[in-house]
């Protein structure tokens, strides 16, 4: 029986990769830690890294002339962001811009990924989410161009809304909202859908059987349960918007925001110390805005 | 424009050089070891071209250096190739900026740089002085263009120039009457025409408003617009806050400039003249060289100090300013050429008002605001282009 069995078993053969996942099986912790590397290697080294090389960029200086970086400690460039009128008023402008942004991307998007979710058919649903996506098919560039030549003077925008009386805003900060509510729209939908498709029917119809209206069912049982979807479509919403400067730069008129400044002192000032300085306020506020959503517990379900 | 290029040119200066030809150590414009400051001006230069290395390596603003991969149609650096056995590589670059970071790398033997950085380069000690003695086509450019204060330093010349050009004031005549002929419409007047002026989005456009209160506040004391003390600078930025209130928006991407003046969205501002013959016929603007005179740039070709090639690097120099090639780079961007008989193969030079000396004359040509006051001043300081870029940014705001 024994020998029978060992006949018609394939021999083990011993080969070095054999060899090498009888160590790993055999050694959990030396499993884990080879699991671990790769992604720890690129968040340590390129992602904390990169940040920390930020940090100290920032407290350097830059003679103003020859253009070469002093590598003197200073605080000069982060007081100067922090004390400066100007960059508090950009500051808030960005902030606003895209607390706003967020804001009209949440209202949008609510309908339209409930619709997908709960209303539409599975066909409807698979084409409602190709549908959503084909804008990201689309350079950003082009899309931001395609908004300039609505919103211009003899634009799509004033010529349909002529009969109304409705005119373009124009170039400016309206424009900007507009365009980026527009850009971050997808990374919106797409989250609060995926929430909303863990909601289950049978959730809506008990309510519904207990008596609860429409709109009592949405706001204390679909709301709560859609809530982590939400902020983690504000999280793309937000952090996307603080961060841009080419959109401000096609539509936003006179205006900038902190991208811009960023990208005048690299480009046009070749002052790499402030512009690290400025780079560290959207990063100080997303900070805070993660901090804040997972308190909420919204990254959790993430 | 594409008649064959004759050899006299570069082939000739080649020819000579086999004659003088020296060992090719002692032929470079070698780097300036010394301090950085502009007054040092490194004492090694070079006084002979001797034999080409085979390669050369440029940097310049897009369509400066063609060689038919763009445009099969435009090509000036091929002639170039075959003349003299220096094969091209070459880098755009999109700002003076870039091109002032790019110069550190030591990557490059020869810089196409406008005013606002070819003082800075020589500062840092990343170009060299130009013999242009050596420079057979030297004697061909404009005298009015020589020896400025931002091709050369303490007399001695930093390069060849280039093409040069003004920054203009463009006008819709329907929505501009009477035609302007003042800045004053982009300035004290500009809330005629509110939400529809433009201006230049960059630090160097204070230059703009400098000019302007040079004439119209003469108690300031504006003698260079490039070298203003505090006062004058805080005048200037006054002004132009009060514009900002006007403006719809700054350009920088010319595109960006040509499609706002065509849709309307923009009726009144700064301007180049490529843009204005880019606009498509039918449109309704023009533009005009204001009382007050204008900015403009005039670029200049600069040899590295620590050029690999500088044997190709000075053929190079002397063939784009030959009036073939100087023709053919400036007609395809844009300005007007430094060669004076560069018209005999450009049919648009009056466009560019090119050789004009009473139109270069109204020029302010774009140079770098240092703290060494360049008008002449011993008893001021004056604010430099990182205290220019500080408060360009406030003004935007």
């Amino acid at each position: 029986m024994s020998t029978e069995l060992q006949e018609r078993v394939p021999r083990i053969r011993d080969s070095p990769a054999r060899r090498a996942s009888v160590v790993l099986s055999r050694h959990a912790r030396l499993r884990l830690g080879l699991l671990l590397t790769a992604p720890l290697f690129w968040l340590g080294l390129v992602y904390i890294a990169a940040l920390a090389a930020l940090l100290i960029t920032a407290l350097w200086t830059v003679d103003s002339f020859t253009g070469l970086i002093s590598t003197t400690w200073t605080l000069d460039n982060i007081v100067e962001v922090v004390t400066g009128s100007l960059y508090q008023t950009v500051t808030l402008r960005t902030v606003a811009v895209a607390a706003l942004v967020t804001v009209v991307d949440i209202v949008i998007a609510l309908p339209i990924a409930f619709f997908m979710a709960k209303v539409a058919s599975p066909r409807l649903q698979r084409a409602l989410v190709i549908a959503v996506l084909m804008p990201l098919w689309a350079s950003y560039l082009v899309k931001a161009y395609a908004w300039r030549s609505v919103l211009s003077n003899d634009g799509l925008w004033d010529w349909a809304g002529a009969p109304f009386g409705i005119s373009s805003p124009g170039y400016g900060l309206t424009a900007t909202v507009i365009t980026l509510a527009y850009l971050w729209l997808p990374y919106v939908i797409l989250p609060i859908y995926a929430g909303l498709e863990r909601v289950p029917d049978s959730l809506l119809e008990a309510s519904s059987d207990l008596g609860a209206s429409t709109s009592r069912t949405l706001r204390t049982v679909v709301l709560p349960l859609l809530w982590p979807a939400i902020i983690a479509g504000s999280i793309f919403s937000f952090s996307l918007s603080l961060g841009d400067y080419i959109t401000v730069n096609i539509v936003g008129g006179t205006n900038q925001l902190l991208g811009n400044l960023v990208y005048t002192n690299v480009g046009a000032a070749n002052n790499l110390p402030l512009a690290a300085s400025i780079a560290l306020i959207p990063i100080v506020i997303m900070f805070v805005y993660l901090t804040a959503a997972r308190r909420s517990g919204a990254l959790n379900s993430l | 424009m594409h008649t064959p290029i004759r050899r006299r040119g570069a082939l000739g200066v080649t020819a000579g050089a086999m004659l003088l030809l020296a060992a090719c150590g002692t032929t470079s414009g070698s780097s300036p070891s010394t301090s950085a400051a502009p007054s040092a001006a490194p004492s090694v230069t070079a006084t002979t071209i001797g034999a080409g290395e085979g390669t050369v390596s440029i940097l310049a603003w897009p369509g400066y250096v063609e060689d038919g991969s763009n445009d099969p149609a435009v090509d000036w650096v091929t002639p170039f190739e075959t003349q003299t056995g220096c094969q091209v590589t070459s880098k755009t670059y999109g700002t003076s900026d870039e091109a002032f970071s790019l110069m550190k790398t030591g990557d490059y033997d020869v810089v196409a740089a406008s005013g606002d950085a070819s003082l800075r380069l020589v500062a840092a000690g990343d170009v060299a002085p130009v013999n242009t003695e050596l420079l057979s086509n030297y004697d061909g450019i404009y005298d009015f263009l020589k020896m400025q204060s931002w091709n050369s330093v303490d007399g001695q010349s930093y390069g060849i120039p280039h093409g040069y050009g003004a920054n203009l004031l463009m006008y819709n005549t329907e929505a501009v009457t009477p035609a302007p002929t003042s800045w004053d419409v982009v300035f004290d007047k500009a809330s005629s025409y509110a939400g529809k002026v433009t201006a230049y989005d960059s630090p160097i456009y204070i230059a703009d408003a400098a000019v302007y209160l040079m004439t119209h506040q003469p108690d300031l004391g504006i003698k260079n617009p490039y070298a203003l003390d505090e006062t004058q600078l805080a005048a200037a930025v006054d002004l132009l806050k009060a514009q900002r209130a006007h403006v719809g928006e700054y350009w920088s991407d010319y595109l960006k400039s040509i499609q706002s003046f065509e849709t309307g969205d923009t009726v009144v501002g700064t301007t180049w003249q490529v843009i204005a013959n880019s606009i498509p016929e039918g449109t309704p603007v023009d533009v005009v060289l204001p009382v007050e005179g204008v900015t403009g740039w005039s670029d200049t070709w600069m040899v590295a100090s620590k050029a690999k090639s500088p044997n190709c690097a000075y053929q190079w120099l002397n063939y784009i300013a030959s009036p073939e090639a100087n023709a053919a780079a400036t007609a395809y961007f844009g300005e007007a050429p430094s060669n004076q008989a560069a018209c005999e193969f450009r049919t648009d030079c009056e466009a560019f008002h090119a050789g004009d000396a009473d139109y270069a004359a109204k020029i302010w040509y774009w140079s770098t605001p240092i703290a060494e006051c360049i008008d002449g001043r011993t008893d001021a300081t004056c604010t430099d282009y990182s205290a220019w870029t500080k408060a360009w940014a406030e003004i935007k705001g």
